[in-house]
């Protein structure tokens, strides 16, 4: 869970951290990019909370969603009211939302850190559904079907800020994920933050050493609320609306997913599942309606062969890197990168057309793939596919054995170089 | 009354315990006093390992009463028992398995240097704690592994360990149950060394099946059969006492090698 | 009279098909400690294929084909899916469910579309089972309770009269005991599985033309399955049973009532207005709350007896 203990080191990935944040918007600079990128922002403070819980205490939830949304619809009331909360600055929003979020987490909180495991996470679910359930039966608060409304621009402009504009809201977004993700990664490094480490490997011995666990992860659940409250908070400011949805299992499943996806066992895992979240979420969902099978399936898949999440597989290959063995499995690599590539757009055109037939059937049977008109009630593009596929199998077969060897080969030498330099 | 409890480290009076039906501890009694070193011996199944796991708070006892430096312990949680003074060590290995062996170790000496649940404090700017645990290091002879995460360490490394992260925290009273078990001969004697060293001046109770390590180490010898003490005296003594040989060492009270 | 009477058949019917879905799933989670979080899909997989069975060769050889499928697919799916997982731990496992449950409702809309399809019932099984006064009891319903029962009694009779069953009646509680005793554990797991599925999937047989068969019903009964597992025991079947009717006749008691505190208080001689403080909350009606009655009710199990009503692990 620690990365370089270089003080320089740690100074230069944070301030690249905070180049990258400064810049993004002038290098994607297309219409929608920054409300995809003020989406990123407030999806990486949410999952970067949520690890919190799960890879540094090994609590896994299922209704994380509680504290972000009711953080969230605190603040859209806050932000509605004519009364002292209209003293508040948007700026310092969050902060209302991160206090709301922290203020269930200590309620909540203290009931579902009783239990740990498979109850918590039980419990989590009861919890989520519980209010999502009484949203219906509260609309004063919870605003019914359509949710609750507000509006960003009010008040005096602050030094001629006024968040209406998407890009003031981003960089208000980038501020915010700048200061919690320090805050958090600090986290990481206090007497609390080693013993929830402790407690995940190994709850039994904690309290052996003079701990009271449940006041661990109870303290723990507390602070990731907190910037779970914030993520909420922004997200009301960027869309102007809070719904039910906020506080649904839906919401709490999908960060579980991102978190996973991203690696849940290093601290930058979350800010990685968050840009794949909304690259499948939003991005691709706009060009295709299977993307929610492709989300599974890539989980699935992770689940499967990369427990460890994405942060696992760049880290590997930055290790073999660090020690000068690159060039000895790149060669391989490509290869069978290669044939993943053309195995996964043989498959993703047979999904599109098989969507293409089911669901859009009544537009005819012809469909835009890959730039190019396609019957797909014709015999010849799913040939075409089968080709495709059988072509990647074979490059599949062809380069799998080689770059097994190489890695192995690799990794054994680093393996015998570390352990080598400890005898 | 008080005044000799007070010299008593630990004090077990007439402690019972019984899972469902079948009573497992029937009414042990022992004292330890301050810095003396007990070893618990027994036969299999006499119930050696549930008696420490009912001193450390793992399990309630059904009946009877433990004190702990003249404070009756029975009933409290793992942790409370923990920050009174009594710290213990497993028979398998409890470790901390994602972190390395300088983390366990610090990890154990939070609590009782006072840092408790803290996250405003750098856990790099704790100099106490740092010390501690580079001298636990130290003696547990582990400093080339510090930074080895704990769950690929050797089987040898991993017991050293485990002790260290026992009496890390400073505790007075120390439970091993079973500290060489698995090991060879010079791993044994190494083993013993280390407990030897890192117990001056505390109270210690050792679970242990090898003779040659309990002859070495201890002053006085508990016999455990059937969840009951049978004799509790000298390792001179004990090797005489009949009833422990018919129960326990069978014919041959010297030697246990198999 | 009446009211209670046929609400407390209907509240028991939909307990018994509470049952068969929960029954797998307490099986699933016992054996294997596995929560499978994809179990409801299964109970909509069994839906849509009895439908598709039924409309080429009629419901009652979908009754028994359509189980059977979604049985076999079970077992694949844990021979392949989830038994490479064991190594890793619960975590990954549960995961992998999660992440299939997703997996099938798209497939589900894939093959079968977005719309609810008109997954008939059977016109011998139409109509009015019998009149009181004047409201019919469906004859539909009747049979669900049938079935229910019946797979309850041949649960039972496998589980205690056939060797495998007691083989898996031990591995319900001791799973590394009965492993270490020589039984081929992985294929008990399989079958066990795919039995659990099977049972979703006959559920969705009988629940989907009696509910309707659509590509949101696995979310609709999904978490509802998981406070009657929880309530009832993890471990026991006898209190998935218990919690199912409990559940089952709550829920409908309660969506059929429309008092408030507010309506019995002002029946009594308050008057309570909008301008009452704490308005909102008087006024809600028992009907309106019906849909927080399990979770509320999983959330205090939790809290004051996590064993759950009959459990014997946590």
């Amino acid at each position: 869970m620690t990365y370089s203990p270089l003080n320089l080191g740690r100074l230069l990935v944070w301030g690249g951290f905070a180049l990258i944040l400064l810049i993004a918007p002038l290098i994607f600079t297309k219409g929608a990019s920054l409300s995809i990128l003020s989406l990123i922002g407030t999806l990486m403070i949410f999952g970067l909370s949520y690890n919190m819980l799960l890879g540094q205490g090994g609590m896994l939830s299922f209704g994380h969603a509680v504290y972000s949304g009711l953080g969230a619809f605190f603040v859209v009331h806050t932000m509605n009211s004519t009364g002292i909360g209209a003293a508040i600055p948007i700026t310092l929003m969050p902060l209302v939302g991160g206090l709301a979020g922290m203020f269930f987490g200590v309620l909540f909180g203290y009931v579902t850190t009783k239990k740990a495991g498979t109850t918590f996470a039980m419990i989590t679910l009861g919890l989520v559904e519980l209010v999502f359930a009484s949203s219906l039966m509260f609309p004063g608060f919870f605003g019914g079907e359509g949710g609750v409304t507000t509006n960003r621009v009010r008040g005096d402009a602050f030094f001629g800020i006024t968040y209406g504009p998407q890009i003031q809201v981003y960089y208000l977004i980038a501020a915010w994920l700048f200061v919690s993700t320090i805050a958090m990664f600090a986290f990481t490094q206090t007497p609390l933050g080693r013993i929830v480490n402790a407690v995940r490997d190994n709850p039994e011995r904690v309290e052996f050493i003079g701990y009271n666990t449940q006041w661990v992860r109870y303290l723990t659940l507390i602070l990731s609320a907190f910037f779970a409250g914030i993520s909420g908070a922004l997200g009301t400011i960027n869309f102007e609306i809070v719904s039910a949805e906020n506080v649904s299992a839906i919401r709490s499943g999908a960060v579980l997913l991102f978190v996973f996806i991203g690696g849940i066992g290093f601290f930058f895992g979350p800010l990685l599942g968050a840009v794949v979240g909304v690259f499948f979420s939003v991005m691709l969902s706009d060009h295709t309606p299977a993307w929610q099978l492709y989300l599974g399936l890539f989980f699935i898949l992770l689940v499967r062969f990369a427990p460890a999440g994405l942060a696992s597989l760049i880290l590997m290959l930055v290790r073999v890197a660090s020690f000068g063995k690159f060039g000895r499995i790149w060669k391989p690599l490509t290869g069978v990168c290669v044939a993943a590539i053309v195995g996964l757009a043989g498959f993703v055109a047979a999904v599109e057309m098989l969507y293409h037939l089911t669901l859009n059937a009544a537009n005819g049977t012809v469909m835009s793939l890959f730039g190019q008109q396609v019957d797909t009630k014709a015999a010849m593009p799913w040939l075409m596919v089968l080709v495709v596929l059988m072509v990647s199998y074979g490059l599949y077969r062809l380069f799998k054995p080689v770059y097994y060897a190489a890695w192995s080969e690799v990794n054994a030498e680093i393996t015998a170089k570390l352990r080598g330099s400890m005898a | 009354m008080t005044n000799l409890s007070n010299s008593l480290a630990l004090e077990l009076k007439d402690v019972r315990k019984s899972f469902g039906k079948s009573e497992i501890i029937r009414g042990a009694s022992l004292s330890l006093a301050k810095g003396e070193r007990l070893a618990v011996i027994g036969p299999n199944g006499a119930g050696k390992s549930t008696l420490f796991n009912l001193v450390s708070g793992r399990f309630g006892i059904s009946g009877g009463d433990i004190c702990l430096n003249g404070t009756s312990i029975s009933g409290l949680k793992p942790f409370e028992i923990n920050r009174l003074g009594l710290a213990r060590s497993f028979q398998i290995s409890n470790l901390f398995e994602n972190l390395s062996v300088y983390e366990n170790l610090r990890c154990a000496v939070l609590w009782s240097m006072g840092y408790k649940y803290s996250f405003w404090q750098r856990l790099g700017g704790l100099r106490d704690a740092h010390q501690r645990a580079e001298e636990v290091l130290e003696q547990i002879g582990l400093q080339r592994q510090r930074k080895v995460i704990a769950g690929v360490l050797t089987y040898a490394e991993q017991r050293a360990l485990e002790i260290g992260i026992t009496i890390a925290g400073g505790a007075d009273v120390i439970l091993l149950d079973e500290p060489t078990a698995g090991m060879s001969r010079s791993e044994s004697d190494a083993a013993v060394e280390l407990i030897r060293k890192v117990t001056v001046g505390k109270s210690l109770v050792m679970v242990e099946h090898d003779m040659s390590v309990v002859f070495g180490l201890a002053d006085k010898i508990a016999v455990l059969v059937y969840g009951e003490v049978i004799a509790c005296d000298t390792p001179a003594n004990i090797r005489s006492n009949a009833a422990v040989q018919a129960a326990y060492l069978g014919h041959e009270a010297t030697e246990e090698h198999a | 009279m009446e009211f209670t009477l046929f609400t407390l058949l209907n509240g028991v019917s939909y307990g018994l098909l509470l049952f068969m879905l929960s029954s797998g799933l307490t099986l699933i989670f016992s054996m294997m400690g596995v929560l499978n979080f994809a179990h409801a899909s299964f109970y909509m997989l069994g839906a849509y294929m009895a439908y598709t069975i039924s409309s080429v060769l009629g419901f009652w050889p979908a009754l028994v084909l359509a189980p059977v499928v979604v049985g076999l697919i079970g077992a694949l799916v844990e021979r392949y899916g989830l038994r490479p997982l064991h190594k890793y731990g619960h975590i990954p496992e549960l995961l992998f469910t999660f992440g299939l449950s997703y997996l099938i409702v798209e497939l589900v809309q894939l093959v079968w579309g977005r719309a609810a399809v008109a997954y008939p019932i059977p016109p011998s099984l139409d109509g009015p089972l019998f009149t009181l006064f004047s409201t019919s009891f469906p004859m539909y319903r009747g049979f669900m309770m049938l079935v229910a029962l019946s797979m309850l009694a041949a649960i039972y009779l496998v589980l205690t009269r056939t060797r495998v069953g007691l083989v898996i009646q031990a591995a319900l509680t001791h799973p590394d005991a009965v492993e270490a005793l020589g039984h081929n554990v992985p294929r008990i797991f399989m079958w066990v599985f795919g039995g659990g599925c099977a049972l979703a999937g006959l559920a969705g047989v009988i629940g989907g033309n009696a509910f309707v068969t659509e590509p949101s019903m696995a979310a609709t009964v999904g978490s509802i399955i998981f406070v009657v597992v929880v309530v009832g025991g993890m471990g026991s079947l006898a209190g998935a049973f218990i919690a199912s009717i409990l559940i089952g006749v709550l829920q409908t008691f309660a969506v059929a009532l429309d008092y408030s505190i507010m309506s019995v208080l002002n029946s009594m001689g308050a008057n309570i207005s909008e301008s009452t403080f704490g308005y909102d909350l008087l006024k809600l009606t028992i009907s309106q709350s019906a849909a927080i009655l399990p979770f509320l009710l999983l959330v205090l199990i939790l809290i004051f007896r996590p064993k759950g009503l009959m459990g014997t692990r946590e």
